[in-house]
């Protein structure tokens, strides 16, 4: 199974070439890490996917990302990103309640029954191995819960306008140990339902939950495979160097 | 030989002299006022008409005309100057064209109040034939105020973090979602408190309402909003400038009246501002 499609993606921002001849395929339900140096495009890959690149004026591309045999630039945007949701690197509460935090998208999304909301905020909040830390103060600020469980409610707000791709734009860069293992720790049960696209400086932690490994390189994609060969028996002597620490 | 405890010494007594300055004459006109004009306000002077060719009775017609205006003047220009706001800092592209509307309105705050004044006259007592009315008066000063709406409401408007809007796109809502639930509730506070700073400026002006409302003896209160009526600013002009023999304290209380209801104006934007500050979570 093919969640997305990419071919011959080029981007750029004015001037700047940031993603260049892209061609692969994202795997379904499965969890693609995608590693490589700063500037390597690999956030804008990322953005590509739900289409959140086009909030920036400046944004310009060629060639096509299907995702389930359609062009999302032909579908609604807000469909897109509907069923494409994003993590992003700093835990970003809305400026509200947990419980109004989770229920956000579900209201953007046209439910209005409060019963129906109160089902979604808790599995979305169980599903993110949240809800026994938050279930006696739903109504409590976002801000008053820690760096780790701030990131969790936002996977949470994710899951529950039930997209059927998560994005992960380096998700535990501000994190402890711990609380990046109770991340982890959601994102491996979580790929049994969805498609999990995991961006992150962290090359031990793609090792750890990747099924596929991506490296990109200035722009270009420069190596795919299962984890376990990109780590084991890279092709590309680049990857080999990025792996061990040579360089970025 | 330089010493730099010195220079710093003698930088910070300056920096107080001039901060002094400023707070002293203000402190020496609140005291002024209060002192001379305190005896004469008591509750005949806030309920009763004018009486005597304005050196006796109250200034009721005059207060409730200003309350009027300032009423009017909110009705006409927030929903205008933050919808203005809105358009020009979260759809409009950044080109030669949104630069100049900016600067233009930038450069409207510093317009004089008289040209504002003869504006209204022009505009609507003349061409929209109004005649000189509270309708009039208070698009005047709803126009005088707009510049001052959409640039504190633009503050406003930005200082919600970029993210809030990425997060809220990134869920499937649409910009004007986005704006509706996300940055509009959070830029609030400092859409009221600037449009309650400006219409407190708009309330003791007195050019502005000089051609286009200002009744100079009108001792009833008014019976639409097509009539004229008196008002604080241009009252105390007239029993200051126009009518011999007005008592002084009578001055006095009308400049209290004026300046108090001002000050009301101001604690109620600082009072609404500490609320949403209290209240405000990033």
């Amino acid at each position: 199974m093919v969640a997305f499609s990419i071919r011959d993606l080029n981007i750029w921002f004015g001037a700047v070439h940031a993603l260049s001849n892209l061609t692969m395929d994202i795997p379904a339900k499965e969890i693609l890490s995608v590693i490589g140096p700063s500037n390597s495009g690999k956030t804008t890959f990322l953005r590509m996917l739900n289409r959140l690149n086009e909030l920036n004026v400046n944004f310009r591309m060629s060639g096509a990302v299907d995702m389930g045999g359609k062009d999302i630039r032909k579908m609604e945007t807000e469909l897109v990103r509907k069923k494409v949701g994003m993590v992003f690197a700093l835990p970003l509460p809305l400026p509200l309640s947990i419980f109004e935090n989770v229920a956000y998208g579900v209201r953007i999304h046209g439910v209005k029954n409060r019963n129906k909301l109160e089902v979604s905020v808790e599995r979305a909040l169980r599903q993110a191995y949240l809800w026994e830390e938050v279930k006696d103060r739903l109504e409590l600020s976002a801000f008053k819960l820690s760096g780790g469980q701030q990131q969790r409610l936002c996977i949470a707000r994710t899951l529950a306008v039930e997209p059927e791709v998560i994005l992960f734009d380096e998700p535990c860069s501000g994190l402890d140990p711990v609380s990046t293992a109770k991340v982890e720790e959601a994102m491996m049960k979580l790929k049994t339902d969805y498609t999990i696209v995991l961006v992150t400086n962290n090359v031990k932690q793609a090792a750890r939950v990747g099924d596929k490994t991506a490296f990109f390189l200035s722009g270009k994609l420069v190596e795919l495979d299962k984890t376990d060969t990109v780590f084991t028996v890279p092709r590309d002597k680049r990857t080999d160097d990025y792996i061990r620490g040579k360089f970025g | 030989m330089r010493n730099p405890r010195r220079t710093q010494k003698i930088a910070f007594f300056l920096l107080f002299l001039a901060t002094l300055f400023i707070v002293v004459p203000v402190g020496l006109i609140v005291i002024i006022i209060i002192q001379k004009g305190l005896p004469a306000v008591n509750w005949q002077f806030l309920s009763d008409v004018p009486r005597q060719g304005m050196r006796a009775g109250g200034i009721f017609p005059a207060i409730i005309g200003t309350v009027y205006l300032v009423t009017g003047a909110i009705i006409f220009a927030l929903p205008i100057g933050v919808l203005a706001a809105i358009y020009l800092n979260e759809y409009a592209g950044d080109n030669f064209l949104t630069r100049i509307i900016k600067l233009a309105i930038v450069n409207l705050a510093g317009v004089p109040s008289v040209v504002y004044g003869l504006f209204g006259l022009a505009l609507f007592v003349v061409f929209f034939r109004f005649g000189a009315s509270i309708i009039a008066g208070s698009f005047t000063l709803g126009i005088m105020t707009l510049p001052i709406i959409i640039t504190t409401s633009r503050e406003a408007l930005e200082s919600v973090p970029y993210s809030f809007r990425e997060v809220s796109r990134s869920l499937g809502a649409s910009k004007w979602q986005t704006i509706r639930y996300i940055v509009l509730p959070n830029a609030l506070s400092g859409i009221l408190t600037g449009t309650i700073l400006g219409l407190g400026r708009a309330a003791g002006e007195t050019a502005p309402i000089l051609f286009t409302v200002a009744a100079f003896y009108l001792p009833r209160l008014p019976h639409s909003v097509f009539e004229q009526t008196m008002a604080l600013p241009y009252h105390l002009y007239v029993i200051s400038t126009q009518v011999p023999n007005v008592d002084e304290k009578v001055r006095y209380g009308t400049a209290l009246v004026l300046l108090a209801l001002v000050l009301f104006m101001n604690l109620v934007a600082i009072v609404i501002r500490f609320k949403f500050r209290k209240k405000k979570k990033w």
